[in-house]
């Protein structure tokens, strides 16, 4: 575990550091590091040790108060693909996200067990500042929640509280375009985000999460509140932010997890991880049972 | 509008009589149903129960004593109002701003050598500026350590329940805490320091109070939105929620401050004079500066001092500073609206 990733080391040289690791972490193919562990790994979820994994959760387990809220989850999450969670309501999805980012950090009652490894690195060790983990995971919400600023400064904000110095501009541009909005808001950018439509505010805030350039891009049915030309518009940006980013998606519309995603995680009631792997695999012949049962739709 | 001239039911200009284009007689097809047999409409709710109009006019008597109640508020601020703008009509002059007061009255008739509120009217104003600085600073603190950084716990329940007591304690034991502490302890004696840091406890609980409802008013999303690009617990307070509750803590602020203006009870617990030739005002080469260790006079006391002079006369002194006390009071609540509807959308 020597030459493990840590993130909170990342903080003194962020610009050149992030670069850097990229770079290590997604063009070379290096050994994982954390290979010896996959003998702990349920049966369902051994097969996809060829991709590149990002995020492994290691008997992770959620406690809200005693309330148990996730079932030890072993799960890897390879790079640069999207990865689908879907479920039951209340089974934990939500939950699982906020643990990846630490966002379970601000609920006062959640008490989180086991690993979470961010390239490697628990992401819930000691020296593991979670303001540095957030500037590599950004995070997409249910609600949109642009900040009550002009669209430029919405997607400003996180380039500036990490001290980012160059040509801001270009950056915003650069993400504007990447979230699908800049020709929608190129004429408008000192106007208040929240003067946009669902939709476009939904895409501004896609446009904030990725404009630091994280890894990796976490969205909590971030549809959810849309229509469906909106919903179809964030759906083709998730395909082309797949290009360059690890997205992991929280949905309720299995058709949506069919749709976009290129591996799926079943959750089911009581938190657990019931099932993992390819898409088109957990759609067309589970595993398991209980999991069919939901995904044709006679539970849940 | 063009009409086509061979189009699908080109006959039908829409010239029907019922004035919707439809071509349809409507109001033949309506009246229709309803008419059965060309008498009487017979009422459908005739017997529904003959106990809704009794219950409506409990409901009619209800609206009465409330509507009532509210008219005895209203007319007795009117009386009020209208009471000391009589008594202090002709008084409030130009003279009376500026000059100190008098013992006698001649000095405040119109041709008078000039008498007047200013010590007392500097004195107040200077005394809520300082007020207004130290509750900002602990006031807002104390709200923001509280909703956004105190982990839930007894303690903070505990905490929390006491400063709403605090919020009802009655002002001349503040009065008397603030003698003890800054004027006897501390060593500050009756000066306008004393008297505004007495003023700050005195408030500082319902300002406390008003901050954290102003700070909890900010969504959770907006919270997460920050911390989501990597934004510290500071950055967070600063950048998102600071900015998101400061209408509501100014208004509430202001709102807090505007009682202060007319405490009476803890400035006379802490010495303050009841009524000054000076205005507290020093002069450092040239510049008038506060001057916060001297002795200071404020408007109530002063009103108060010119009240229980037994000449007839001065009975309007004392509505002319009334005037001038609800003037600034009208002014800083009218400040606290006017920022509470620029930022509420
Ligand atoms: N802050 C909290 N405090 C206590 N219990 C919580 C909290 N958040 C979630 N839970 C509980 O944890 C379980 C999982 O919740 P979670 O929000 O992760 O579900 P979900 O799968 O995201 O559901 P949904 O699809 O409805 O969003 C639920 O039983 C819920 O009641
Ligand atoms: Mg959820």
């Amino acid at each position: 575990m020597s030459d493990s990733y840590t993130v909170g080391d990342e903080r003194e040289n962020e610009q050149d550091g992030a670069a850097a690791d990229r770079a290590d972490g997604r063009n070379v193919s290096t050994p994982d590091p954390v290979d010896e562990t996959t003998g702990e790994t349920t049966p369902s979820i051994q097969h996809i040790a060829d991709a590149d994994t990002v995020i492994e959760a290691a008997d992770l387990t959620v406690h809200y108060g005693d309330v148990e809220a996730l079932k030890p989850v072993n799960v890897r999450l390879p790079a640069q693909e999207v990865t689908a969670i879907i479920g039951p309501s209340g089974c934990g999805k939500s939950t699982f996200l906020r643990c990846i980012n630490r966002m379970n950090d601000m609920v006062d009652a959640a008490r989180v067990g086991g690993e979470l490894r961010f390239r490697g690195k628990n992401v819930y060790d000691e020296d593991v500042d979670p303001v540095a983990l957030r500037r590599k995971i950004g995070m997409v919400f249910q609600k949109p929640n642009p900040f009550p600023k002009s669209i430029y400064d919405n997607v400003a904000y996180g380039l500036e509280i990490q001290g980012y110095d160059g040509d801001m501009d270009a950056r915003v541009e650069e993400a504007l375009r990447g979230a699908a909005l800049w020709d929608e808001v190129k004429d408008q950018l000192d106007e208040s985000g929240l003067d946009l439509s669902g939709g476009q505010q939904q895409r501004l805030c896609i446009a904030r999460a990725i404009a630091p350039d994280p890894e990796v891009i976490l969205m909590d049915e971030p549809a959810s509140a849309l229509d469906p030309v909106a919903t179809a518009k964030v759906e083709d940006l998730i395909d082309e932010l797949a290009e360059e980013y690890t997205v992991v998606i929280v949905t309720h519309n299995m058709q949506q997890a069919a749709r976009i995603s290129d591996k799926t995680a079943v959750f089911l009631t009581g938190g657990q991880l019931v099932e993992f792997g390819e898409t088109n695999r957990i759609f067309e012949n589970p595993e398991n049972q209980r999991v069919e049962d939901y995904i044709t739709g006679k539970f849940g | 509008m063009t009409r086509l001239p061979f189009g699908l039911g080109g006959t039908d200009d829409g010239r029907d009589g019922d004035g919707d284009g439809d071509g349809v007689r409507t109001d033949s097809l309506r009246t229709g149903s309803v008419r059965t047999d060309g008498g009487e409409t017979p009422n459908p709710f005739a017997n529904v129960g003959d106990d809704i109009a009794r219950k409506q006019l409990l409901g009619r008597v209800f609206v009465g004593i409330c509507g009532a109640s509210t008219l005895v508020g209203i007319v007795a601020l009117f009386v009020l109002l209208g009471d000391v703008l009589y008594e202090a009509w002709g008084w409030v002059t130009l003279d009376f701003l500026t000059y100190p007061p008098s013992r006698f009255i001649e000095n405040y008739y119109p041709d008078g050598r000039g008498a007047g509120i200013y010590p007392a009217l500097v004195g107040s104003i200077l005394l809520i500026a300082l007020t207004a600085v130290f509750t900002m600073f602990l006031g807002v603190g104390a709200a923001i350590y509280l909703e956004e950084y105190a982990p839930e716990s007894r303690l903070k329940s505990f905490i929390e329940a006491n400063i709403a007591n605090l919020a009802g304690v009655p002002s001349i034991v503040y009065g008397l805490l603030g003698l003890a502490v800054f004027v006897r302890f501390v060593g500050l004696g009756e000066s306008l320091l004393a008297g505004a840091l007495t003023l700050t406890l005195l408030i500082l609980p319902i300002v406390i109070v008003s901050a954290q409802e102003a700070l909890r008013a900010v969504p959770d999303s907006q919270r997460h939105a920050a911390y989501g690009v990597g934004a510290t617990d500071w950055e967070v307070v600063r950048d998102v929620v600071l900015p998101a509750a400061l209408p509501g803590i100014m208004t509430g602020t202001i709102l807090s401050l505007s009682r202060a203006i007319g405490e009476t009870a803890p400035l006379i617990m802490i010495g303050a004079a009841t009524s000054m030739f000076r205005a507290p005002i020093e002069d450092v080469s040239g510049i008038p500066v506060p001057d916060l260790f001297g002795p200071f006079a404020a408007m109530p006391m002063q009103i108060f001092d010119w009240a229980r002079l037994p000449e007839g006369d001065f009975q309007h002194v004392a509505a002319a500073g009334i005037v001038v006390l609800l003037t600034i009071l009208l002014l800083m609540n009218a400040t606290a609206i006017l920022i509470r509807n620029k930022y509420e959308k």
